[in-house]
């Protein structure tokens, strides 16, 4: 390679991977609200997970186009399994406990991956719904490991590191979400921002011409499909942890549809989406649900309908906006987000492998 | 043994009924449209609100339906669905997914959450001894009448005027408007007759396959792979992949109570890993 190219290549990287002054207030902020609502810190807690959960989604869906409707499949697995470790005392530090979950999830999306990757997008929406749905009724069929439709009870975590026992308030479980999101966003924002990230990319356009300049198609896709759904499992197994339970409802297609809106909201193909769509959504389900308590599914499909109908793109735009805005703004802007603009449309190509 | 292979059977054309029209409009449009089930369930609860509440007879209730989910599909096709064309997958199903909770919101809100049945006729209560085989009159009844609209089907596509446009649609849509074929009109009477197929499907399955406002979201994998096995590009896939089905799944919950509800799971990955473009699919992908 040549030298200059080399250089280039180098400079690009690194102009992607800066951090841009409004992200590092978007995560001041996130501190304080530690300190400042802290008579919200259940709700929020929800939102730190959910946003994780998205992340996890926006992975796959925005950085490598593949549909899912089964999402929670990893979730849930997780969940259980941190619920399980927890009860039966196998590993009781939350912290380790999460990360062996984790893990559980990523081999587990590692095993269906294959089965995910072949097809095209209908086969994909069938055999991740099928996979999410497989998992519920082992769930429910075992009932003397996993308790059946009475969900799992009886769990107790024990104090984080060691130190930080869960308070009813749920300031702990706040404080903890929190710091496992960034951490898990710092690692994602790496991923994304490397040449790994930006080959995830050149598949999603276009499958075809990306294995033409010599990337393996498949081997990446499993590779950001296992990652994906171990932070799917973390988010599980950070909802187990928090609520001291384990249900159904952690498997539930409700689940997996959820995390879709709430990703599409925020908008997917760059790592804020999944946080601002979850914090949005929180919001309109606490809101909608306190107005209607059994019918509010209807006005989350009132807006994913009109969502659609009015366009995806032009209903996420502002956040497209927003973002070439800032970068104006921010130093030395030209390098840092000029190219990965129009993240919107999420159609895989239609050539598939043949 | 055989009264598991009839019921198997009943259940197959059942699910084929249901989710044929969801094969012609997907091989057509290459439409996702995961609110099919939400027009099979609008026909139920039409049959229930006919027969049940305006005592109107179950023979005459059931073209009525059919009739009635057509107008309703055909409405929603024409307002709603022709935006959503052209658009990604992704938005396809996001749009079909907000259809489906709405209106399942919509039927618990009306109809209430509660399973529902539908009033059979005297006649169609009890069984009845054929060929030395005790079979319910009601999934007899079944199997004649998806049997006959399964031969009606396969007719109007193999040898109909509108049959051959259609095929030519739905194998290159750009080279068949370019022939003068009118083909988003063929799209709009396919899905009205599709929709109005899933409202039968819906009405005679209510028996069978229970009618409650969960319905759209509890069959969505059974049409998802109906149409994924039996692939788009015939009419014969889609049935040969709903009987499979419908016996698997009847002897499966039979046999192996206990692990009935895996085996159409383990079913769609075995096909999946088998035939990945669909049991019965053409060897060209598009």
């Amino acid at each position: 390679m040549s030298q200059p190219l080399d250089q280039d290549i180098r400079r690009y990287l690194a102009g992607r991977a800066r951090w841009h002054p409004f992200e590092i207030a978007f995560w001041v902020v996130a501190l304080a609200s530690i300190f400042l609502l802290s008579s919200k810190h259940l709700i929020l807690t929800e939102i730190a997970i959910l946003a994780l959960f998205a992340l996890s989604l926006d992975l796959i869906l925005g950085y490598s186009g593949i549909i899912s409707l089964g999402h929670a499949a990893y979730f849930g697995f997780a969940g259980y399994v941190a619920g399980l470790l927890a009860k039966y005392n196998i590993v009781n530090e939350p912290v380790l406990a999460l990360l062996v979950s984790g893990l559980a999830a990523a081999v587990l999306g590692f095993v269906t991956s294959f089965l995910v990757l072949r097809g095209s997008d209908l086969t994909r929406l069938m055999v991740t719904l099928g996979v999410s749905l497989v998992l519920r009724e082992i769930a429910n069929q075992a009932g003397w490991l996993t308790g059946g439709a009475d969900g799992l009870q009886g769990i107790t975590i024990a104090p984080v590191l060691g130190l930080f026992a869960f308070d009813i308030a749920g300031h702990v479980a706040y404080v903890y979400c929190l710091a496992v999101l960034f951490i898990l966003f710092l690692v994602a924002r790496r991923i994304v921002n490397s040449p790994f990230g930006l080959s995830l990319l050149a598949v999603k356009g276009n499958p075809l011409r990306a294995s033409a300049v010599g990337i393996s198609v498949n081997a990446r896709l499993v590779a950001v499909y296992t990652l994906a759904a171990g932070y799917a499992g973390i988010a599980g197994a950070l909802l187990t942890q928090t609520t001291q339970f384990v249900s159904l409802d952690v498997l539930s297609f409700e689940r997996s549809a959820d995390v879709l809106l709430a990703l599409v909201i925020g908008g997917t193909g760059y790592l804020y989406g999944g946080i601002v769509g979850a914090i949005l959504f929180k919001l309109m389900q606490d809101y909608l649900s306190n107005l209607t308590p059994q019918y509010w599914q209807f006005w989350i499909g009132l807006v994913l309908v009109i969502l659609v109908l009015v366009g995806r793109e032009r209903m996420t735009s502002w956040t497209t906006q927003l973002r070439t805005l800032l970068a104006r703004i921010g130093p030395r802007a030209d390098s840092v987000e000029a190219v990965p603009a129009a993240p919107a449309d999420v159609r895989a190509a239609p050539a598939d492998e043949h | 043994m055989l009264t598991i292979l009839f019921d198997g059977i009943a259940y197959g054309m059942l699910l084929f009924v249901l989710a044929c029209g969801l094969a012609v409009t997907l091989g057509l449009m290459n439409f996702v449209n995961l609110a099919h089930g939400s027009f099979a369930m609008a026909g139920g609860y039409i049959t229930l609100v006919l027969v049940n509440r305006h005592g109107v007879p179950f023979f005459a209730a059931l073209p009525l339906c059919f009739l009635l989910t057509a107008a309703l599909g055909a409405l929603f096709e024409r307002t709603l669905y022709v935006h959503v064309y052209a658009k990604p997958h992704l938005d396809q199903v996001l749009f079909t997914i907000g259809l489906v909770f709405m209106s399942v919101a919509a039927v618990d809100y009306v109809m209430g959450s509660q399973q529902q049945y539908i009033t059979l006729p005297e006649m169609l209560h009890g069984q009845i001894n054929l060929l030395g085989l005790n079979v319910g009159k009601y999934r007899l009844l079944i199997i004649v009448l998806c049997g006959l609209l399964t031969i009606a089907l396969q007719y109007i596509l193999a040898s109909t005027r509108f049959g051959s446009r259609l095929r030519a649609a739905v194998d290159d849509p750009r080279v068949a408007s370019g022939l003068g074929i009118h083909v988003s009109g063929i799209f709009a009477l396919t899905f009205a007759v599709g929709s109005g197929l899933a409202g039968l499907g819906g009405a005679l399955g209510a028996e069978i396959l229970g009618l409650d406002p969960t319905f759209p979201l509890k069959f969505m994998i059974y049409f998802l792979i109906v149409v994924t096995v039996g692939g788009t590009s015939s009419i014969t896939g889609p049935f040969l992949a709903s009987l499979l089905l419908g016996i698997g799944d009847v002897a499966g919950k039979y046999y192996v109570p206990k692990f009935g509800a895996f085996v159409i799971y383990t079913i769609m990955i075995v096909v999946l890993i088998w035939r990945p473009q669909g049991l019965f699919a053409r060897a060209t992908a598009r």
